[in-house]
């Protein structure tokens, strides 16, 4: 039996409309990017032209990419949390879903939002610098391997930091962990 | 990362048709119990699709539910040991226990929650095993005893959440239907946190009922509501039997179980009993005749002593009596007689009714009895 794309898909749904009722998230998407994006920003646009020379030689871009590593796992522990104590994995469970069609939404709802975020965050980004930053600086940064890292590295960082903190919080321990349940993973890791 | 995306690819491409269930089982429950034939469980009702259950899962003569020496163990602590019964399409099925005594265990474990260390079960025409686990939940719905739901997201969005995790087709009409029948279409866009435990336990009981279930299991569907909301419920669950659903309701509420259920059985880790509640009543308690005299009667061993309908008799008060018979259609006119011949001013004589809650009560002070003794 192969995974059902409704039930990801419902999952996924569910996960970003929580996140959109939740403040802890939504400062969460919103504090680690601005922390990793104002400071960067400030050196870039207070540097003179002459500090060009020091930053081809620096990778200021690649200290943006904090972003998808963090964001993703604040995203994936309040979901973790919030399903336990709304106690709400047991009628899950409770429905035709699958323990990798359940983790699959899961992953998808944290790294879906975040790889958005350090895109846009790296967009507005460029932008600032193109257009404020002094031209001799713009150049220095803008460099196409830098970019290249930056585009391909994202999306990585985001599914591992999904990743990463699935494992330190473990929803798959988590979504099994109903009361006296040491052989319902069993049953789910075998009903799959 | 190469390895992910090949594995996502080839999980999406795998079909998700559902499997046709086993051959059935030789294990055979009438398939409406308790005189409520196919014809009326055909009638398009409000959840139960026209037909539906003509087909349970194909399988043709099968219980509903059949569990065969079924039990649950956490290391040394037994949950529930030794439980058999079977449940036809249709019936209502009380489970009744103390605190503890493992219904929600076993309802946890009829829904492949958790697996039996020890037994079978056939659940909506599937083997109880890990492989049939999503199978078994696609044909049944549990409405566990706390509601469980997602408080920040609205009613319509909890049972959409769901309707796409049952994979149910035309979901807005669904989810209107079942906000309809727990009277809860004008809360659809209130946040579920925003509601009270009772209306909570309503958009549940809406949920449990999206899927069009062939099996319900309802975990105490009435508490925390008030006596309007419980006798909704409890019409819901009547309508719900009508059109061929099997329904397992554990419940502290004897009435409750005794108003609406066909059968019970009394679970207190081991299954003590199983039955009808007139059965249950009649197994563990002899009929019994109240008589009530004006006055006492000044040799009441005389009066009953003679009767030959009447096999004993006590005292019940001071002008009050008891009397063990076996036909009280017979005993109560011989009784009369004698009393009347004996010149006593009869009050009333009636049929003694045990209730549920007696059979119920009986029973668990046999165990505690028991475990007083062995302890």
């Amino acid at each position: 039996m192969g995974v059902s794309k409704r039930r990801v898909r419902g999952i996924f749904r569910k996960e970003l409309r929580e996140y959109r009722h939740n403040g802890n998230i939504i400062v969460a998407m919103v504090i680690f990017p601005l922390i990793f994006l104002i400071q960067p920003l400030l050196t870039v646009l207070t540097e003179a032209a002459s500090a060009s020379n020091g930053l081809a030689h620096e990778h200021v871009l690649l200290y943006m990419l904090a972003i998808p590593a963090l964001v993703p796992a604040a995203l994936a522990s309040y979901s973790v949390v919030g399903e336990r104590q709304q106690g709400t994995l047991e009628p899950v469970l409770a429905t035709p879903i699958r323990r990798e069609e359940f983790l699959l939404g899961k992953a998808l709802a944290a790294f879906v939002p975040s790889l958005a975020i350090s895109y846009a965050v790296l967009a507005f980004f460029l932008a600032c610098v193109e257009l404020f930053a002094h031209p001799g600086i713009a150049s220095a940064l803008l460099r196409g391997p830098d970019l290249l890292a930056q585009l391909l590295f994202t999306p990585l960082l985001a599914a591992h930091g999904r990743s990463g903190s699935a494992s330190r919080s473990r929803p798959d321990r988590a979504m099994f962990a109903l009361p006296g349940s040491s052989a319902c993973s069993r049953v789910s890791r075998r009903s799959r | 990362m190469i390895y992910l995306i090949k594995w996502l690819i080839r999980m999406l491409r795998r079909p998700t048709e559902p499997v046709e269930p086993p051959a059935a089982s030789p294990v055979g429950v009438p398939a409406a119990a308790n005189g409520r034939d196919e014809a009326a469980a055909r009638t398009l009702g409000p959840f139960v699709s026209a037909g539906r259950v003509t087909v349970p899962g194909a399988t043709q003569g099968a219980p509903a539910l059949s569990v065969h020496n079924l039990g649950k163990r956490f290391g040394d602590r037994i949950a529930f040991q030794d439980v058999s019964f079977e449940i036809g399409y249709g019936e209502v099925f009380g489970f009744l226990g103390p605190n503890g005594a493992g219904k929600t265990t076993t309802v946890r474990t009829l829904g492949t929650l958790i697996a039996p260390t020890s037994g079978s079960a056939l659940v909506a025409g599937f083997p109880l095993s890990p492989e049939n686990g999503v199978e078994i939940r696609r044909r049944i719905s549990i409405m566990p005893e706390s509601p469980g739901l997602y408080l920040r997201l609205s009613v319509a969005e909890n049972l959409g959440c769901f309707a796409d995790l049952y994979e149910v087709a035309d979901p807005k009409d669904r989810i209107d239907r079942a906000l309809r029948a727990v009277n809860l279409a004008d809360r659809a866009h209130d946040a579920c946190g925003t509601l009270s435990k009772g209306l909570r336990q309503r958009v549940a009981l809406a949920r449990a009922l999206l899927s069009d279930p062939q099996v319900l299991f309802l975990d105490e569907p009435t508490s925390g509501l008030d006596p309007v909301a419980a006798r909704d419920v409890h019409d819901l669950i009547d309508d719900l039997r009508q059109r061929g659903v099997t329904i397992f309701l554990t419940t502290h509420r004897l009435e409750e179980a005794e108003r609406l259920c066909d059968r019970v059985g009394i679970l207190n880790t081991t299954l003590r009993t199983i039955g009808r509640p007139s059965e249950l009543r009649d197994r563990l308690f002899a009929r019994t005749l109240a008589v009530k005299t004006l006055v006492p009667l000044t040799d009441p061993d005389r009066v009953f002593a003679g009767l030959a309908a009447v096999d004993s008799w006590h005292h019940d008060g001071t002008a009050g009596y008891v009397l063990a018979v076996s036909d009280p259609a017979v005993s109560a006119p011989a009784a009369t007689r004698a009393l009347v011949a004996a010149g006593a001013d009869v009050l009333s004589i009636s049929e003694s009714r045990h209730s549920l809650e007696d059979v119920y009560l009986e029973l668990v002070n046999q165990d505690q009895e028991a475990s007083r003794t062995w302890a």
